[in-house]
């Protein structure tokens, strides 16, 4: 049961209007922390061209707090995936991914990250980053425009500004019982081994007969 | 086998910097650069021994981005594998489409229109500027010039890929070039924007050499860095700027004459030290020529079609045999090889990138250098990930 | 540059006993290639490379063929005269061979000195599996040191005398050469609306059952 909001939306504006600033605690971190998001700087393929492209002057994504490209995992918030995934290169993507900090997100940017895209035919591409990693945000196009991954970026900012602090939606930095580390697939034969982690990603359901 | 555990020189992991001892040199330590280091160009390796700063051996280790091009190639048609050209250089699409298409135009026989082989030079010519003023963005970038020549060269590249995607509907992965000509028609309006970016590309050019090719810095980085000679360019298979910046002068648009170049008069800049900053200015030099080239391309373009009325783009079945096709794009040779057993798709689809075989020097310009220097050269070799892995 | 049968039957005169053809391509492109043996194509390549008329110095492009081994069929006709007298009857007789499988390195030979080429050079090995071995033309031209690599990891040619012969695209421990023509990658896919019909079949085998216990077709 919701406890009735003691003061409404409404009042609260005019109240900022009189320079009195209402809010919680929420709200408050949240508001902080989507605004600064810190994209690891990582660039695998064609898309990561036009993630460079976004954070120069003419898309400036600095206007949203994230031009702040880290090239260490230990400072970066967001994991943007920039392109094809392949088997030689899955295992280094996730590793980067654990060696990243709570709360840390994750961006699928084009086609291929999704799910292999133009190449999900080659023997030695992964069919999409969200086999290994959690994906907040998917970005189709191959490769996205810089306005996409600025869409991507802002969805993104609007699924943090959402989260609750407590209780059991909150964020997995928030919770006890769930890990930020996950397994490290290894090369195998011919695939890699295991060829998805079955706790992120599970075959979808059959779609309807035609 | 865990990725912990295998060998350094393994592609699978293995110590990111470890010690190791050399008869010669003693004492001596082992660095994994990449596949995510912020200066290696992409998902690129390099495995760097160094004996204090310098560098004593250096292994690259590829294919952090092979996506089986080749593979793919031979169960898609051959207009199917039009896109999945766009996708190797990705900066140059074009080039590597027109490289694509006079392949198959050699091995289907079939001749380009008068207009589309001038809108084949103005894209490649237009490919080829975007392509070196980003080089010079991140070769600076490497050099420790932290954002704004690249925000400079990025400014004017948006300016190119602007034309790019009012002429092909996409910025980057153009899949415009057909065999037998180009698929959609370039309008007065369009070209007259053309002439435009063109005019005032030279004044671009002025003011960033103006900031940029007397800098102190950049010539204390790069002049000396990274020799490369002329015999051993050529035998390694050297191509494009890279080979021109060490003396010799073969330019496959003056060897080859493909397409309609003999018309027009340009230079073809070469080098004499084979330096880094031979290799920086050799490219700035070669936008002029292109420049140049637009220009005349752009007064002498004539009207008609833009397809061969022969050339069959869907079931396109060529008779039995092969062909290599080879053009100058902004890196160097780009190739393709096909063989048909008569089917619609081809037996054999293989694509000679520049950068990969450019790579093979990498370890002979690097040696004796710092560890700061090999990113400096490796800057300057241009290379794009996608197309050495493929 | 002189026609393609000249310099070979100079390389014939140069080296009597090396196995050297010229093979037709019979599409438009007539880029004809040079055939050589294992066994020569090492000082064949060394002349080509020093010879004052050639002087193909530069070697752009390094590949591989996979050509696995195929049932030939062929086709005769026999004509049987007909012991009534009428006429003879025509009957086609099929004889099926096998013609053994090889991998074919092709290289692609250019002169940057004399600006002259292409010139074709093809070897090919024994067969695909125990003796799937051709010298290197590493040192002869450098530029085939990583395209050679390359070929042997993805067709798997061993390449005799190569300075560095490693796996260069895939991992170490990948089995098997993934451009042979018979090559099954792993199968991975799920649903996926796609225009590629293979795609689809593969993706149905993929497919967990529809609740209710009937299988997907």
């Amino acid at each position: 049961m919701n406890p009735m909001p003691t003061i409404t939306d409404e009042e609260r504006s005019e109240l900022r209007r009189h320079g009195i600033l209402l809010t919680s605690v929420e709200e408050l971190y949240n508001w902080g922390r989507s605004h600064s998001v810190w994209p690891l700087q990582f660039g695998l393929a064609c898309c990561a061209i036009e993630m460079i492209a976004a954070s120069m002057a003419r898309f400036d994504i600095a206007r949203f707090g994230s031009e702040v490209f880290r090239p260490s995992p230990r400072q970066a918030d967001l994991l943007i995936v920039s392109g094809t995934v392949t088997k030689k290169m899955a295992p280094q993507v996730v590793r980067l991914w654990n060696q990243m900090a709570e709360p840390k997100y994750c961006i699928a940017m084009g086609a291929c990250a999704i799910s292999g895209g133009p190449f999900k035919r080659g023997y030695n591409v992964l069919k999409g980053i969200d086999r290994f990693v959690p994906v907040d945000i998917y970005i189709p196009g191959c490769p996205p425009r810089p306005e996409a991954l600025l869409h991507g970026l802002m969805e993104l900012q609007k699924k943090i500004s959402g989260q609750s602090i407590s209780g059991p939606e909150a964020p997995r930095h928030l919770r006890h019982d769930t890990s930020c580390e996950y397994p490290v697939p290894e090369f195998g034969d011919h695939d890699l081994v295991p060829p998805k982690n079955p706790e992120v990603w599970k075959v979808p359901e059959s779609p309807p007969k035609d | 086998m865990s990725p912990f555990d295998a060998s350094p020189l393994s592609p699978s992991g293995g110590a990111h910097v470890r010690s190791v001892v050399d008869e010669f040199h003693g004492d001596l330590l082992e660095v994994s650069m990449g596949p995510h280091h912020p200066s290696t160009h992409g998902v690129f390796r390099m495995i760097v021994t160094l004996d204090g700063e310098r560098i004593v051996k250096l292994k690259p280790v590829l294919g952090y981005l092979h996506r089986n091009h080749e593979k793919i190639g031979e169960s898609t048609s051959y207009l199917g594998s039009m896109p999945y050209t766009d996708r190797l250089d990705y900066l140059n699409a074009m080039t590597n489409n027109w490289a694509y298409a006079l392949a198959v135009e050699r091995l289907g026989g079939l001749a380009v229109p008068e207009r589309a082989e001038y809108l084949r030079v103005i894209l490649a010519e237009l490919s080829r500027l975007q392509n070196h003023v980003c080089l010079a963005g991140f070769l600076l970038q490497d050099t420790g010039a932290s954002g704004t020549p690249l925000m400079y060269a990025f400014r004017e590249r948006e300016k190119i890929l602007e034309l790019f995607e009012s002429l092909s509907g996409s910025r980057m992965m153009c899949n415009f070039q057909r065999f037998g000509g180009c698929r959609t028609d370039a309008s007065s309006e369009w070209l007259g924007q053309v002439s435009s970016l063109v005019n005032g590309f030279g004044a671009f050019l002025d003011e960033f050499e103006e900031l940029i090719t007397g800098n102190e810095i950049l010539m204390a980085r790069t002049q000396g860095v990274g020799v490369m000679k002329g015999p051993a360019a050529v035998s390694a298979g050297i191509t494009g700027p890279m080979l021109r910046a060490c003396g010799v002068g073969y330019d496959i648009r003056k060897v080859d004459a493909y397409g309609i170049y003999p018309r027009f008069t340009f230079r073809v800049p070469i080098g004499s030290h084979g330096d880094t900053y031979d290799r920086y200015m050799i490219r700035i030099l070669e936008m002029r020529e292109s420049i140049g080239i637009l220009q005349q391309a752009l007064r002498d373009i004539p009207a008609g079609p833009i397809m061969d009325p022969k050339a069959k783009l869907r079931g396109f079945r060529p008779k039995p045999g092969e062909s290599y096709g080879r053009i100058e794009g902004p890196k160097g040779e780009i190739g393709f090889y096909l063989i048909s057993d008569g089917s619609a798709n081809p037996y054999r689809y293989r694509v000679r990138p520049p950068s990969f075989v450019n790579l093979t020097l990498l370890e002979d310009l690097c040696l004796g250098h710092t560890i700061a220097d090999s990113v400096v050269i490796l800057g300057s070799i241009d290379i794009v990930l996608g197309e050495v892995d493929r | 540059m002189e026609p393609l049968e000249q310099i070979c039957s100079r390389l014939l005169a140069r080296f009597p006993g090396a196995e050297v053809s010229v093979l037709p391509n019979p599409g438009p492109a007539a880029q004809h290639s040079l055939l050589v043996g294992r066994a020569s194509v090492r000082e064949i390549a060394e002349f080509l490379r020093d010879d004052p008329l050639l002087r193909l110095d530069y070697c752009s492009n390094a590949t591989g063929v996979d050509w696995p081994e195929k049932v030939i069929v062929d086709v005769t006709k026999v004509t049987t005269p007909d012991p009534a007298g009428g006429p003879p009857k025509v009957s086609e007789v099929k004889t099926e061979r096998l013609q053994p499988g090889y991998l074919e390195v092709v290289y692609h030979l250019y002169s940057m000195e004399l600006r002259h080429g292409p010139v074709v050079l093809r070897t090919r090995t024994v067969n695909r599996t125990d003796q799937a071995s051709v010298p290197s033309l590493t040192p002869v031209w450098r530029s085939a040191e990583f395209q050679e690599r390359e070929i042997f990891d993805l067709f798997g040619v061993v390449f005799e005398g190569h300075p560095d012969l490693r796996r260069i695209l895939m991992w170490d421990g990948f089995k098997d050469h993934p451009m042979r023509r018979d090559y099954v990658e792993p199968e991975d896919y799920e649903w996926e609306p796609t225009p590629h019909g293979d795609l689809v079949e593969k993706a149905k085998r993929a497919r967990p059952p529809v609740k209710g216990g009937e299988p997907v077709a």
